[in-house]
């Protein structure tokens, strides 16, 4: 059980992807030497080990990034019209990108009237090349406190493919923006990097969806998003992880939240094999709301190992996560949480739930909930739960005839539509009912709709 | 044939045997009633019909129409047409009424085919307001902080819903108040007919009022120790259960 049985990427970079990669990028120079120091930075730092805190419960470091390949436009460009015909999780938008293994397939014009408020929703490097200033600001400012530095380090290294989304100051788009991050090829490394700026009072929603093409290639995923949310912004980001259960993935997020913001995140958890997320929210402005959900769905051997952050820098602020696991199978999941309240910030209402249902004796779920408070003056709680489907109530639903794996769906659709509900897009709802219904497929053909009101209106008994 | 038969069953839990070379039949267009003292393995017998996994059968069968149905999991013998209205009902958190049922009736439904919904919901209103559950009760989780009597009438309401072939009521009326005794005696009166068997398991008479029984079988100690017609009922209340516990006492084995 130690991570030196893995050949390390110092080593493994012997096939010179990186080289290979700095050689054929078409980024400007000044984004080059960013890379070569993100590179070198990445080599110095160790490897995490399990024995570590922010690594407590999760397995042993089983994959190489070292051993990725990045497929060149020319291997993925094939299959553009196929996943770009597939990337439509979600119809009524503001814009849609499609990125697939960090190359750009395909894009959606933005409505002249965004554009003249002066949104901008561009890949990366195009961002870059009219907007450099704008870029630069945000562009590799963060990391991560969680765990991950070494990955986010890689991250940084590599990533080309992703967006810039910038609502100016004022400006309020109703319909979201849609991005797909595809993973096409075996043994590809996707590296999706998500900036999101919000200006003074503005009003946004994005979407991200990250999904594999083929249902058994190989992929390591690793994803950074950075929201900005300047004061008096409201920003809400979705993000659905569907890899195939092949992959490795990693979601790397920061939230840095001004005065008087409104900032909702809402992941959904499916896919990979092990997928780490960590979620770092820091409140820096007074009057903040910020909220925080996560559905997971692990089945079969999965392991989702999630790490949370809530910092509090400032007074009158509140902050409210919510991470819920349902458990089937042989899959285990991790949650990690820290509230940090700092002496300046009083009168902070911070909270923290996790809960989990098991669903499968074997399966296993791993809270960790904590709190580091400074300041004298706050509400703050913390708390985690699991429950099992009791064999009694399994008993119940068997005598009705209800099969076991359709029990386990009612209950984990009974478990998640709190937080379902809370996605405030109904097709986008429904779409995700239909993603979390696949995790139960296999053993389970045509099924009722549980949480979705079909229910046609009362009507007063005749 | 067409008849829930139980033949010589023998069962236990934990090495303890509770059901003792139980026989009894109920014929489709029957209503039987099951009476007998507390402890005696009534609920025991409703739960090994039904294939709990708790307990172990040593002996005997359990017919459905001629079909075993022991050694089945609970869902296939509830497709064989078995349903059993529980006791105590279990609190379902996040499942609502209406989407229990739909999955217990598209469970019946064969690969692919789908349930009607719009009929399914007009059928589910119509069956609340005959067992005067407030439509609002639909979307509510399942039993979950509703009082003793809205549970049994929920259970009458999957029952009338699922139409089984033969139903086992397991102390129905239990925690019931007379008002909700007759709503619930109403309900079960209603799905009487010739394609259904009804075994009534309760432990007064009171219920028998209203279900008025075609068979009453006295439970004492794992088996049936006497059967006789409605009147039968009335002696017990009358009488009470020690008079059948002194003549067992009395009787030559």
């Amino acid at each position: 059980m130690d991570s030196t049985e893995i050949s390390s990427p110092e080593v493994t970079d012997l096939g010179g992807a990186f080289e290979r990669h700095l050689a054929l990028s078409v980024v400007p120079p000044r984004w080059k030497e960013w890379k070569r120091k993100h590179w070198d930075h990445y080599r110095e730092l160790p490897m995490p080990r399990p024995r570590e805190q922010s690594w407590r419960f999760a397995s042993r470091i089983d994959f190489d990034p070292g051993g990725i390949t990045l497929p060149s436009l020319a291997e993925v460009e094939s299959s553009f019209p196929e996943i770009v015909g597939q990337s439509d999780l979600v119809r009524e938008q503001a814009g849609r990108l499609v990125f697939v293994d960090n190359h750009l397939a395909d894009r959606t014009e933005l409505p002249a009237e965004l554009v003249e408020k002066g949104v901008v929703f561009q890949p990366l490097l195009e961002a870059m090349e009219r907007d450099p200033d704008l870029v630069e600001r945000y562009l590799f400012q963060e990391s991560t406190n969680l765990g991950s530095e070494k990955f986010h380090a890689l991250h940084n290294a590599y990533t080309e493919g992703g967006y810039l989304l910038h609502v100016p100051d004022n400006v309020e788009v109703d319909l979201p923006f849609v991005v797909h991050h595809w993973h096409a090829m075996a043994g590809a490394g996707v590296f999706p990097h998500i900036l999101v700026v919000a200006g003074r009072n503005s009003r946004l929603s994005v979407v991200d969806v990250q999904q594999s093409w083929q249902p058994d290639r190989e992929g390591f995923i690793c994803a950074v998003g950075n929201v900005f949310a300047a004061d008096g912004a409201r920003v809400f980001r979705k993000t659905i992880q569907n890899f195939n259960p092949r992959a490795v993935s990693f979601q790397l997020d920061t939230n840095n939240v001004e005065r008087d913001t409104t900032v909702r995140s809402i992941n959904l958890n499916l896919g990979s094999r092990r997928a780490r997320f960590e979620n770092e929210v820091r409140i820096n402005g007074s009057g903040a709301d910020v909220k925080l959900y996560s559905l997971t769905v692990a089945k079969d051997h999965q392991e989702f190992d999630q790490r949370t952050l809530q910092i509090h820098n400032a007074p009158h602020a509140t902050s409210d996560l919510l991470y819920k696991n349902a458990l089937l199978d042989e899959s285990r999941t991790i949650f990690s949480g820290l509230i940090k309240v700092a002496e300046e910030a009083q009168e902070t209402d911070a909270y923290q739930t996790n809960r989990n249902l098991l669903l499968n004796e074997q399966a296993q779920a791993n809270s960790l909930p904590g709190l580091e408070i400074e300041a004298n003056d706050v509400k703050c709680s913390h708390g985690a739960t699991t429950s099992q489907l009791d064999p009694e109530e399994l008993f119940y639903f068997l005598q009705r005839g209800i099969p076991r794996r359709v029990a386990q769906q009612l209950m984990v659709f009974g478990f998640f539509e709190e937080v379902i509900e809370q996605f405030d897009h109904e097709e986008l709802e429904e779409n995700l009912r239909a993603l979390i219904r696949e995790q139960f497929s296999g053993d389970v053909l045509a099924q009722p709709t549980p949480g979705a009101h079909a229910e046609p209106e009362e009507t007063p008994a005749s | 044939m067409s008849q829930l038969e139980i033949r010589n069953l023998s069962a236990s839990i934990e090495g303890q045997e509770i059901l003792k070379n139980l026989s009894l039949a109920v014929p489709k267009g029957e209503v039987h009633a099951l009476m007998g003292p507390n402890g005696t393995g009534k609920s025991t017998l409703a739960k090994v019909l039904a294939g709990h996994e708790d307990y172990e059968v040593t002996g005997g069968s359990v017919l459905l129409d001629g079909e075993e149905i022991l050694g089945k999991e609970p869902d296939e013998i509830a497709h064989a047409g078995l349903f059993l209205a529980f006791q105590y009902p279990l609190e379902i958190p996040g499942v609502s009424i209406a989407n229990f049922i739909r999955a217990a009736l598209q469970s019946r439904l064969a690969e692919g085919e789908k349930l009607d919904a719009p009929a399914y919901y007009k059928r589910l209103h119509e069956k609340m307001d005959l067992l005067q559950i407030d439509r609002k009760f639909s979307s509510r989780a399942l039993n979950e902080g509703f009082s003793g009597g809205e549970k049994k009438r929920c259970e009458i309401l999957q029952m009338s819903m699922l139409e089984p072939s033969y139903c086992v009521m397991d102390e129905t009326d239990s925690g019931l108040d007379i008002d909700a005794l007759k709503v619930v005696a109403n309900g079960v009166n209603l799905m009487r007919g010739p394609d259904r068997g009804i075994l009534v398991i309760t432990h007064y008479q009171r219920l028998l009022d209203y279900i008025v029984p075609d068979k009453v079988h006295v439970m004492y100690d794992g088996r049936i120790v006497r059967t006789g017609d409605s009147e039968l009922a009335k002696e017990l209340e009358s009488r009470g259960y020690d008079w059948v516990r002194e003549e067992l006492a009395g009787s030559p084995a």
